[in-house]
């Protein structure tokens, strides 16, 4: 008895070891997708700047247009990393909206003051219940969503010019002729 | 040719460990004089063609040496020397030498200085410490080479990371691996310790300078790396709990609780197999830390290159080393001695909740580090934990560890009265008691319960430093008031624990007018308009764009006024055009009272996005973190301490108390 007690920090370590094995060998940014193919979760938000419209998961999935959901965080490091492509894609036209995740307002208003704000509309969900709805793991996540409202790719980790040429970018060419077609 | 020389001279080094693990091990065998001295001699030859490496490195980051790749990829011609020498260590390879250097620059120090210690223990550590060094130095030349050649040679390098140009961070790796690798030590003591089968008093006593000296430096480190992170990356806070941060703070943790063990076994020969399993734990947490971070098996925005190559061989070594020790322990540790036992209030049990909370700490920090990874893993959901987690786990278990700091040093060895101690500690008690009550009737009206919040850290703030001094107050204290004499025996490593405990108070105080009192104000100015924050008027005086070595910045003057006290303050962004980086020098006007921080954005329509921020006591932060690494080092110099040491005879000696 003794003696497994002993043993057990070894016991321990080797487990430590195979989960880091396993852990090596994936992609930490490969996400399964459960929420896609179906439609947008329902939520409804204050607008993080008060006074402007509300952010309502039914208002999104009306308007017949493609369009990305990104949830952020004025705490998260790798938000503030890809920020300056979101800047840069809202300029080239690409309908993006945001959900503070988690996040006090007045920390998520700041943060995008002091940046420029590449989103049409932001919501403010301190409490998470949007996030919960969506399925957030963390932040930052994006989620592309087709003219119907239906869910169409997840994106977890920030977006960069890599991932937007192979991944979100042609996806988003794709649900635009879907939408004309 | 130097990256040649520098490629062989490692090549030789790992021949060297491998002749002192050999000749270390036979030299515990036979217990005979000429091994022990071959194992010696070869530790300290290696650390000497180690250190010959690295001074090739650094110096083909001095010439511009563009044929090595890794300058190639990580100096630019226009980059200032200080950084140049600095990328030498601003990158995987770079880094991992480093590692080395500091690893056999120990292990030398530990061949060089056994003469206190039982010969056949010492070769023992050697040889061990010289296995530590073949794993390392096999990481280095297999999957690592500093030295490769890259042909033909380019005409320009890429540039270092302009973040990392800064001297904040010439600085802070050098310190932060000193005190990772400086647990090696401690980690070669424990497993030595294991296999002769004997730990006793002694023990403790040659390990604990070890211990000591490798807290200073990753408390130092840390100490840089937080402050680098609160001027440099411009986000207005001292600590990010990313992943790289919190592998530093895990070891730092362990090791903390090992310096308070430790103590324990060296004074009362108790808490022997724990102190032990400790010293394996900390050094492994340093290699779990380091590695896995730059493995790929975490993301984070500090990582170096992803290479699961480099993963698996990092893992096989934590698997060897760390499993090895731990397989060890297992065997060994249940037939040695127990433990002294001792009453439920005493200063052995005092010290041992203290062991408790900061595994509770370290528990924590790493499932946020690593649960993430585990939940990847079962289900498949990839989840992150940000600030969050920790502000509701973490901080509300320091608060009771904290406001338990005092009673440790005050309570006796063995056994002792509950009543008793606490009448030692009446004063500061009744001090901190008045704060709480002062603080919270005075803050309450104004910020409600986060007013209460505030005064609770303060209370606490202010009950570490009395109750620290409090210690030294009673030992001056003899029939015919305060004796000059009592004060002057005073040894410096009681000094040295009053300064540490007396640290974290400084660090409270700050921590809690920070999470309390911090303001931030974001507006838009052109040239000549002004705004306020916290009783201050900021006045944009100029900006426009100014060219430096490599770099272009934007750059804003600022006027602050304060009651009637003008100072100016520059601020820049930073544009590194060989890299594309950019930069953020926020401008910081310092007090004691805390700390005025601006960090400049884009410009539109002629005006200047302006944060601003009020920080007050935040600079207490780190100068409490100083306060605790100099009351280490205090300790450190502490004479009848540094038994286990070599002589640094360099160390000031005249100031030590007879």
């Amino acid at each position: 008895m003794k003696r497994a007690v002993f043993l057990a920090p070894l016991g321990l370590l080797l487990l430590l070891l195979l989960a880091f094995a396993m852990g090596l060998g994936r992609d930490p940014k490969e996400l399964p997708s459960a929420l896609v193919g179906q439609p947008l979760p329902a939520f409804a938000l204050d607008a993080l700047e008060p006074g402007s419209a509300p952010l309502a998961s039914a208002a999104l999935a009306k308007d017949g247009e493609p369009k990305l959901i990104n949830v952020f965080a004025s705490w998260c490091t790798s938000c503030r990393a890809e920020h300056g492509k979101l800047v840069q894609l809202a300029a080239e036209g690409v309908p993006i909206y945001g959900i503070d995740w988690k996040d006090e307002p007045a920390a998520g208003r700041a943060y995008l003051a002091e940046r420029s704000n590449p989103f049409r509309a932001v919501g403010s969900d301190p409490s998470g219940r949007a996030g919960v709805e969506l399925g957030v793991t963390g932040t930052p996540e994006t989620f592309l969503i087709d003219g119907k409202g239906v869910v169409r790719m997840r994106h977890a980790g920030p977006i960069d010019e890599q991932v937007w040429q192979t991944k979100l970018g042609p996806m988003l060419e794709q649900l635009r002729a879907e939408a004309r077609a | 040719m130097g990256a040649e020389i520098g490629h062989f001279a490692l090549i030789l080094a790992l021949l060297l460990a491998i002749a002192q693990a050999g000749f270390g091990a036979l030299g515990h065998r036979r217990l005979d004089p000429a091994l022990m001295a071959a194992a010696n001699v070869s530790a300290i030859a290696q650390a000497g063609f180690v250190a010959l490496a690295f001074g090739l490195l650094m110096q083909a980051f001095a010439v511009h040496d563009f044929s090595v790749a890794l300058v190639a990829s990580h100096s630019h011609s226009l980059q200032p020397f200080a950084y140049r020498l600095a990328a030498t260590w601003g990158n995987h390879e770079g880094s991992m030498l480093l590692w080395v250097l500091i690893l056999s620059g120990f292990s030398a120090m530990v061949a060089a200085g056994g003469k206190t210690m039982r010969p056949g223990f010492h070769s023992l550590v050697v040889a061990v410490l010289g296995l530590l060094a073949i794993a390392f130095l096999a990481f280095l030349l297999f999957t690592s080479n500093p030295f490769a050649r890259l042909f033909p040679a380019p005409l320009e390098g890429s540039e270092l990371n302009p973040l990392l140009q800064d001297p904040g961070l010439v600085f802070h790796p050098p310190l932060l691996y000193v005190g990772y690798v400086g647990f090696s030590v401690a980690f070669a003591f424990a497993t030595a310790a294991l296999i002769e089968g004997r730990v006793d008093a002694a023990w403790a006593r040659w390990v604990r300078p070890w211990i000591l000296a490798a807290w200073v430096a990753l408390t130092l480190g840390i100490t840089l790396g937080s402050f680098w992170a609160y001027y440099e990356l411009g986000w207005g806070g001292w600590w990010f709990w990313d992943p790289v941060e919190n592998a530093a703070l895990l070891p730092w943790l362990l090791g903390t609780a090992l310096l308070h063990s430790a103590l324990v076994l060296e004074k009362r020969g108790a808490l022997i197999s724990w102190t032990i399993l400790l010293a394996i734990l900390t050094f492994s947490m340093s290699m779990v830390g380091t590695f896995l971070v730059r493995s790929g098996v975490l993301t984070s925005v500090h990582a170096f290159a992803v290479d699961p190559e480099r993963g698996i061989f990092i893992l096989m070594l934590i698997a060897v080393s760390t499993g090895g020790a731990l397989a060890l322990f297992g065997w060994r540790a249940p037939t040695m001695r127990s433990g002294a036992m001792f009453s439920a209030i005493s200063r052995e049990s005092a010290l041992t909740l203290n062991n408790l909370f900061l595994m509770a700490a370290t528990l924590v920090v790493f499932l946020g580090t690593f649960w993430p990874l585990v939940i990847d893993l079962v289900t498949g959901n990839k989840i992150s934990v940000g600030p969050p987690y920790y502000n509701r786990i973490f901080a509300p278990m320091m608060i009771p560890f904290l406001a338990l700091v005092p009673f440790g040093p005050m309570l006796r060895w063995k056994s002792d009265e509950w009543r008793a101690v606490a009448s030692r500690l009446k004063a500061p008690l009744l001090l901190a008691g008045l704060v709480l009550l002062a603080a919270a009737a005075a803050s309450f009206a104004t910020f409600g319960w986060r007013g209460l919040g505030a005064a609770l850290g303060f209370a606490l703030a202010v009950w570490l430093v009395a109750g620290s001094f409090a210690l030294l107050l009673r030992r001056w204290r003899s029939e015919s008031g305060l004796s000059a004499r009592l004060v002057r025996t005073t040894p410096l490593s009681t000094w040295g624990m009053v300064a540490g405990h007396a640290g974290i108070g400084v660090m409270v105080a700050g921590i809690t007018a920070m999470a309390v009192f911090a303001t931030s104000e974001v507006v838009a100015l052109a040239p000549g308009e002004n705004a306020s924050i916290s009783g201050r008027t900021v006045t944009l005086q100029s900006a426009g764009v100014v060219q430096g070595p490599n770099y272009q910045a934007l750059q804003a003057r600022f006027l602050i006024e304060h009651n009637g006290k003008p100072r100016t303050l520059v601020s820049e962004r930073r544009l590194y055009p060989a890299s594309g980086n950019t930069t953020t020098e926020a401008g910081i006007a310092a007090s004691i009272s805390g700390i005025t921080y601006i960090a400049i954005g884009d410009e539109t329509n002629g005006r200047l996005a302006v944060h601003l921020y009020r920080h007050p006591l935040v600079g207490w932060i780190w100068v409490g973190a100083l306060i605790v690494a100099f009351g280490g080092a205090l300790a450190l110099a502490d004479r009848r301490f540094r038994a286990g040491l070599p002589a640094i005879s360099a160390a000031p000696r005249v100031a030590l108390p007879a």
